[in-house]
């Protein structure tokens, strides 16, 4: 069984891969078209340093902007709970901004801030700061009533039941948004790159497509991808490790399947 | 600030509390729920230092009537004997243990203290821990815990609190019977001495616990008269006397209508 959990993910892409290498001999598909895995991989090695450079650009943007999302979403889920004068202000606006798509936004940012990590810094804020925002806010105010009451007649202070009783309560609400955004973070880089850059796995693709460099393509959306997935466990593992009291059924991540049929304790 | 009795180390915390047990008036409580008049001018008094259990049909009002007590819910006047006030003297234990998952067992005895922003006196809360047979237990967080000892712990924390008038609603209810029995039995020796209101649907348990019993019926409710059991809680459950009583509120909450204490000795039906 454990052994298995190891080897199933491998065994899926060595299938995933294969079929994929079998196909593009099969069919002769050109290079321009569909390059094999094969010819993928040794671009990316070929190519390293290239790649190595603009990857740090976009997982320094994609980095820099979760952390900006997230704070900023939090505050502002923080705020939304604890005044009331916010909610009533803040939270509609907040929400019909949400009619808005953030894609749409790209050009003008880049219009505003220039062609630098900056942009692309702003537009992954920008695309976490709501999902962080909504799943906190919604953890804030979903705290058990009787631990209210509780508190209550202990005589407890607002700030204080926010503090000690509103806010853990909410942790496991916070890392859903967080999960969230450390999956869209990366989407919100990309895009912006795409709208207009210099540098950045985002620019390197867009850049290869015009000259028919499907290969390079693929291979900057290898790195692209396998820093997403690895971003996405690195923040699941921290924040179950930061919130050890919350029931958790499919330990070890909820992306692999073999975990579901784990008997419920 | 909140009123608390101050606790030098060499009184027993339970002691200390009982000296200042203050008797509780509810006067004139009216409530009105969803268009339904709940009690219309319901008193209600509590005499100081005894237990008062309170029996009643579902819905009849009875953890509104706490609340109101509590001061969670508005709609009558509560005072002490001396017509003052009784906020910041009261503990609640709700049916649940409302105890925070993320906290361990002492950090949720210690939860008061924080909430108010006073320096936790960590070895009063084990001590407490300790008379609640969880010493053991104090670094374990609650899901770790049984339900007993889940409730254990809330007992703790309602004695942590230190306050002389204790309201507790259903506090036992979810527990098996020989679980309920033994912390029928430690809660009726750490409260002793401090005004408590017991609510409960179990008339055995208001029999066991209670210096006066109360069932509360009809809409608008009302209380049909006092029943004080004998004897000292908490009370044997072989008891003949308690059973017998047992029978005449089974009679009471089924709405048989009061059947006298005498006739109901002899008439289990």
């Amino acid at each position: 069984m454990n052994r298995m959990t190891v080897a199933r993910p491998l065994i899926i892409a060595a299938v995933i891969l294969g079929g994929w290498e079998a196909f593009v001999h099969l069919t002769g598909q050109p290079r321009f078209i569909l390059p094999a895995p094969s010819v993928v991989a040794g671009q990316i090695a070929e190519r390293f340093d290239v790649l190595a450079g603009h990857f740090a650009v976009t997982a320094a943007e994609i980095l820099v902007g979760l952390l900006c999302g997230t704070l900023l979403g939090a505050g502002a889920a923080l705020t939304l709970a604890f005044f009331r004068g916010a909610r009533q202000w803040l939270l509609p606006p907040l929400v019909v901004s949400q009619a808005v798509p953030v894609f749409a936004l790209a050009p003008v940012l880049t219009l505003w801030v220039g062609y630098g990590v900056v942009s692309k810094i702003a537009m992954a804020t920008l695309i976490i700061f709501f999902p962080v925002t909504a799943a906190f806010f919604d953890g804030l105010r979903r705290t058990e009533p009787g631990w209210l009451d509780q508190a209550r007649v202990m005589g407890a202070s607002r700030w204080r039941t926010l503090r000690h009783l509103q806010l853990p309560a909410a942790l496991p609400a916070f890392a859903s948004g967080m999960r969230v955004a450390a999956a869209f973070a990366p989407i919100g880089a990309i895009v912006g790159e795409w709208v207009g850059a210099s540098s950045g796995l985002g620019y390197l693709m867009l850049h290869a497509n015009g000259r028919g460099q499907t290969d390079v393509m693929f291979a900057a959306l290898v790195l692209l991808a396998a820093f997403s997935v690895a971003l996405y466990f690195t923040v699941d593992h921290l924040l179950r490790r930061m919130l050890p009291w919350q029931p958790d059924q499919w330990a070890g991540g909820r992306l692999s399947a073999p975990e579901l049929d784990r008997p419920v304790p | 600030m909140s009123v608390r009795v101050d606790h030098s180390p060499q009184i027993v915390p339970e002691r200390a509390a009982a000296v200042a047990a203050p008797a509780v008036h509810i006067r004139d409580a009216t409530l009105v729920y969803d268009g339904t008049t709940l009690f219309d001018g319901l008193s209600l008094s509590l005499a100081a230092g005894t237990w008062t259990c309170i029996l009643g049909p579902s819905g009849v009002g009875k953890s509104s009537l706490l609340r109101m007590i509590a001061g969670l819910q508005s709609g009558g006047t509560v005072t002490d004997g001396e017509g003052r006030p009784v906020a910041g003297r009261i503990a609640w234990m709700a049916q649940q243990d409302l105890l925070l998952p993320w906290a361990t067992a002492i950090e949720n005895v210690l939860i008061g203290a924080k909430l108010r922003g006073e320096r936790p006196d960590r070895q009063r809360a084990l001590a407490l821990l300790d008379r609640v047979g969880l010493a053991a237990r104090a670094d374990a967080r609650p899901a770790q815990l049984s339900g007993g000892e889940r409730q254990r712990v809330a007992l703790a924390r309602t004695l942590m609190e230190g306050r002389p008038i204790v309201l507790m609603d259903e506090p036992f209810s979810a527990l098996d019977a020989v679980t309920r029995a033994s912390l029928q039995d430690l809660a009726a020796e750490l409260l002793r001495g401090r005004t408590v209101l017991l609510i409960t649907h179990d008339p055995l348990e208001a029999l066991r616990l209670g210096d006066t019993v109360l069932v509360m019926v009809g809409r608008p409710a009302r209380f049909e008269p006092p029943i004080p059991p004998a004897g000292t809680a908490p009370r044997r459950l072989d008891d003949p006397a308690l059973l017998r009583l047992q029978a005449t509120l089974l009679n009471l909450l089924a709405g048989r209508g009061p059947v006298p204490v005498a006739r109901a000795a002899g008439d289990v039906s």
